[in-house]
């Protein structure tokens, strides 16, 4: 009796995943260009997520609509012209390099370089404080003494 | 003595920033459409067959607020809209977005099917928290909420004479935000 239940389960659960598989598009090759652009592309509603991995379903209206634009033969920049024109900047995990974003891009490097900067001239100040000072004829005798014991 | 400030100075700065970064709202994200045409589109309205399009509102200051009878933030904020509707004279339009949700029973109907079970619930929605809308407009697939942008419901848009997008707001209206900021712009754009 309990086989047959946990049988019957089994293929309970075997039916809820056939239900939850989101169907391919019958185009392999539109669907391995999707996969390419939306994985650049961030999902608006959990914005830690791409547009490939979100089962958000923003995310599955716009991956609707990006299949329609490869279906029309249209080009990666051509897509990702089309989101940014609606969504901004954001939707790009890799934002374009343009004024705006020159901060964002060469900030980190600025950063990096002023920090390079600053501990040169630190290091060379320190060294330039630290001057070494001949022993004197006293301090040689305590050293000897010193060593001695 | 004086090099000792100089890191507090950098500490203080990022703290600044750190703090500034904290409390802004993540979801909060400058549309690339402000000053931009409002997309076009041609739509059946919640009423009737009869279609609506922007350019119907050509020459007038008009509202756009994007809802759904499953958001709860509608719920929220749609008193403060129908307060709004009834003490100015400025048109909003309504955008159902996808009312029938992929979830629903009824997503696997025919779309005259969809778009007849979406309207009938709109519409008892709309008897229940009251109606601000001058006409609402029926975006069952979504698809010109993507021209506009949308990504969380509500959200609300103020179109001027040219019918150039002015103002996007991502979540519930408030009378704050209606006081402080809408009624301001819509008044320079010529119109209380």
């Amino acid at each position: 009796m309990k086989c047959i239940i946990v049988f019957l389960m089994g293929i309970c659960i075997g039916l809820a995943n056939a239900g939850e598989a989101s169907p391919m598009a019958e185009d392999p090759v539109v669907e391995a260009r999707l996969v390419h652009i939306s994985q650049e592309l961030r999902c608006m509603v959990c914005q830690n997520e791409s547009l490939s991995s979100s089962r958000a379903e923003l995310a599955d209206d716009l991956r609707r609509e990006v299949r329609d634009l490869i279906r029309a033969n249209k080009s990666d920049q051509e897509i990702k012209d089309f989101l940014v024109s609606r969504y901004g900047d954001f939707v790009l995990y890799r934002p374009e390099v343009k004024p705006l974003t020159w901060v964002l891009w060469f900030g980190p490097f600025v950063v990096l370089l002023m920090a390079a900067i600053f501990l040169l001239a630190y290091l060379r100040q320190r060294r330039l404080a630290v001057h070494p000072q001949a022993l004197s004829d006293a301090d040689r005798a305590r050293v000897e003494q010193l060593l001695k014991d | 003595m004086k090099k000792v400030f100089i890191p507090l100075a950098f500490f203080f700065c990022l703290i600044i920033f750190l703090a500034i970064g904290l409390n802004r709202d993540p979801r909060e994200i400058p549309s690339p459409l402000i000053g931009k045409p409002a997309p076009a589109f041609n739509l059946v309205t919640l009423e009737s067959d009869k279609t609506f399009s922007p350019e119907q509102l050509l020459g007038k200051v008009w509202m756009f607020n994007v809802w759904a009878t499953w958001c709860v933030a509608c719920r929220e904020e749609h008193p403060v809209l129908v307060a709004f509707a009834e003490k100015n004279q400025v048109p909003i339009v309504g955008l159902s977005y996808k009312e029938i949700q992929p979830q629903d029973p009824a997503a696997k109907q025919s779309d005259a099917i969809k778009l007849q079970v979406a309207r009938e619930r709109s519409a008892v929605w709309l008897q229940r928290h009251g109606n601000p809308y001058t006409t609402s407009v029926m975006d069952l697939d979504g698809r010109v909420g993507i021209q506009y942008g949308v990504y969380g419901v509500p959200e609300t848009y103020v179109i001027d004479q040219q019918g150039v997008i002015r103002f996007k707001h991502v979540g519930a209206v408030t009378p704050q935000l209606l006081a402080e900021k809408i009624l301001p712009l819509m008044q320079g754009l010529g119109k209380s």
